[in-house]
């Protein structure tokens, strides 16, 4: 009998040695004269046993990671085949803590099925969503979006609703209709990787998102732009995107509906401004990512001047659910204004790094300490940083928080995407403090003032003060510096950038020859 | 790519120049992804043929200088045979990133974004999405997770070795 195996394809266990494994497998199995099938998955998202094998058995299938391709002569020594015991064997994978302790809606298919098998997809609940939308008038899939609580997932959290309502609500071009549907798969934020995992996993349930916001908001055409350091899921995303016109999912007749809807795949080039929405646009009409003052918003005049949807990747892909299975089934999840399950990242210094959907609400503490195990070095937590690049710092004192929207906030930090970097008790917080200027230093688009030279003085003070010369002034300036960049700059680059800055300074006064904070703070 | 078999960027001739654009259909909002196929084709984008592509698309020499110049992707001279990029944002320090690429900078007595006299480029990125396995890299394009000292030596050879059977 045929054995079915599963190892992931993506880039992340790729980047571990997946694809030696499946080298090994299949020379082994050709010397043994066994058969098997090796199917290749997305990652479930549970990085630190990549390479996860995966053998399907009458029980399910079993776990084995993280696999090396020297391990595989030995394995199927000890009955790999049969799902036997091993020291590399997790057991059922379903039964993993890590997984089934997740509310996966989401990412319920990712390492499930075959990225690019439709039929699979389709077994697993895949496009019921857009067959729901497609009875649907414009205003009801609207309805639908606004009544689940969806917000941008991107990471400023405005209601998708809204949005959408506004991109529908503006008249047609003179043409009949140029509206679009942009997709901000630019994800540039340290500590985020839920954008990669999906669109390599199970890229039909963002396609499925963009074609309902294409009929909701009666855009024709739709683009993703997905940063070039992710080119295996841009081979992904395009393949998946010309199964999807065969089955006629997409094209001129979406469906058989008659309605048009096509999708292109646009390159960035390595700039990570363009993950701010304006700045994306710009670089989709082909030119420097340099931001664009606002008003007009782009769902009012946004890609070529038009009316333009800016979702983000995860924010489309929450859709085809809300469709499929209600939008009360999704508001059910959460708490207070953040409703529905969030992709959180842990990433960093962290034992079990991955990604663990939730409902918003987990706290803090149960994600790095639960779920992540705490350091990977073993040594004390110290800070983690929440929401990339342009999020805030928090230490010990704060990981009862809930993770929402608000709660962060109130807190003083920021959701964003849900990456969460941690770090253990060797960081210099005033080196990261350091580090935020840098980046803004060489990502800033350069626009605006107080971004582009902020940011420069900024290092320059945090290089003084880590150098000891003249403390007092040095960080009365960068707090001069910070204010002046948070009131002051065009977007949430320069804007931004004093979050992670003034947290390190607040929580970690210390790291910057400051009196330690109170133990009451 | 980047290797010897590439196009010389002197001889990049107006003609191949004006065939990738019309692949584009000459239009200017394909810019990027015009500079992306030139760089896959010549290894670097070459000053000498900004000026035809604004031609092409009917754009200014100075906007097309500004997009080449803008976006840290595109390379304005040529790499060495073997290009390593190293992440050096936050998920890859907490992880020790910074001390990975000091080392690899300090064997190789270069800086970061030189070539190295082994024919290394190294270069600074920032985050491949590899965050939960840091530290992570590229070596010519390749993506590579838990990256040490010793492991990145060993796939620098190896991609010297694959460059060379090319």
């Amino acid at each position: 009998m045929t054995v079915t195996l599963w190892l992931p394809g993506d880039s992340a266990a790729a980047s571990v040695g997946a694809d030696a494994v499946a080298a090994a497998l299949l020379n082994e199995a050709a010397s043994r004269g066994l058969e098997l099938r090796l199917r290749r998955n997305g990652s479930r998202g549970l990085f630190w046993l990549e390479p996860l094998l995966e053998v399907e058995t009458p029980a399910g299938r079993i776990a084995y990671g993280p696999v090396a391709a020297d391990d595989v002569p030995g394995l199927l020594d000890r009955g790999l085949l049969e799902g036997a015991g091993h020291p590399l064997c997790q057991g059922p994978t379903e039964e993993i803590p890590y997984l089934k302790d997740q509310e996966r809606l989401t990412f319920a298919r990712v390492g499930v099925i075959e990225p690019l098998d439709l039929a699979g997809y389709e077994a697993q609940g895949g496009l019921a969503g857009l067959r729901r939308a497609l009875a649907l008038t414009p205003a009801e899939i609207v309805d639908a979006v606004t009544d689940s609580g969806l917000r941008g997932r991107g990471g400023a959290g405005f209601p998708a609703g809204i949005k959408w309502r506004t991109v529908l609500e503006q008249p047609a071009g003179p043409d009949g209709g140029s509206k679009y549907v942009c997709c901000n798969a630019d994800e540039g934020d340290s500590g985020t990787f839920a954008d990669r995992l999906l669109i390599e996993g199970d890229p039909f349930l963002l396609i499925e998102g963009l074609a309902i916001a294409g009929l909701a908001t009666g855009a024709g055409q739709g683009f993703v732009y997905l940063r070039s350091e992710y080119p295996r899921a841009i081979e992904v995303l395009k393949r998946a995107i010309c199964v999807m016109e065969q089955a006629g999912w997409l094209g001129d007749d979406l469906g058989g509906s008659g309605r048009t809807f096509r999708l292109e795949v646009r390159r960035g080039a390595g700039a990570y401004i363009c993950g701010e929405e304006s700045a994306m646009l710009e670089s989709l009409e082909g030119r420097r990512g340099t931001v664009r003052a606002k008003p007009p918003i782009p769902a009012v005049a946004g890609l070529f001047g038009r009316p333009t949807l800016v979702n983000n990747v995860l924010t489309l892909a929450a859709v085809p659910t809300i469709l499929a299975r209600g939008a009360a089934f999704y508001r059910d999840f959460g708490q207070g204004r953040s409703r529905g399950t969030q992709a959180f990242q842990l990433a960093g210094n962290v034992r079990r790094g991955g990604l663990v959907e939730k409902a918003f609400g987990v706290s803090l503490r149960a994600l790095i300490e639960d779920f992540g195990g705490g350091t990977a070095s073993g040594r004390p937590f110290r800070a983690a940083q929440l929401g990339g690049p342009l999020g805030a710092y928090v230490g010990a004192a704060q990981l009862d928080t809930a993770m929402d929207y608000e709660s962060v906030a109130a807190a003083g930090g920021l959701l964003g995407h849900g990456g969460i970097v941690v770090f253990d008790d060797t960081v210099d917080m005033a080196r990261m403090a350091r580090f935020a200027f840098e980046f803004c230093e060489i990502e800033s688009c350069g626009k605006c003032t107080p971004c582009r030279i902020g940011a420069v003085r900024g290092k320059e003070a945090l290089e003084r003060i880590l150098g000891d010369r003249d403390l007092a002034r040095n960080l009365a300036l960068v707090e001069e510096l910070c204010e002046l960049m948070a009131d002051g700059s065009l977007c949430a680059m320069g804007g931004l950038t004093p979050m992670p800055v003034l947290s390190a300074l607040r929580l970690f006064p210390e790291d910057f020859g400051r009196a330690p904070a109170a133990a009451a703070e | 790519m980047q290797a010897d078999g590439a196009t010389p960027a002197d001889s990049l001739d107006t003609a191949v120049l004006r065939a990738l654009c019309a692949r584009h259909g000459d239009a200017p909002e394909r810019l990027i992804e015009i500079l992306h196929d030139l760089q896959e084709l010549a290894g670097h984008v070459p000053e000498a043929a900004l000026p035809v592509i604004a031609e092409a698309l009917n754009l200014g020499r100075a906007e097309v200088h500004g997009v080449a110049s803008f976006y840290h992707d595109f390379r304005r001279a040529p790499a060495g045979p073997v290009v390593v990029r190293l992440c050096r944002a936050e998920a890859c320090q907490a992880r020790g990133a910074l001390a990975l690429i000091d080392e690899a900078l300090e064997q190789r007595g270069a800086a970061l974004g030189e070539t190295a006299a082994d024919g290394v480029t190294l270069e600074a990125v920032y985050c491949l999405g590899n965050c939960a396995l840091g530290p992570a890299g590229t070596v010519n394009g390749r993506l590579h997770g838990r990256l040490g000292a010793d492991r990145l030596e060993r796939l620098v050879a190896e991609a010297f070795a694959e460059e060379e059977a090319r």
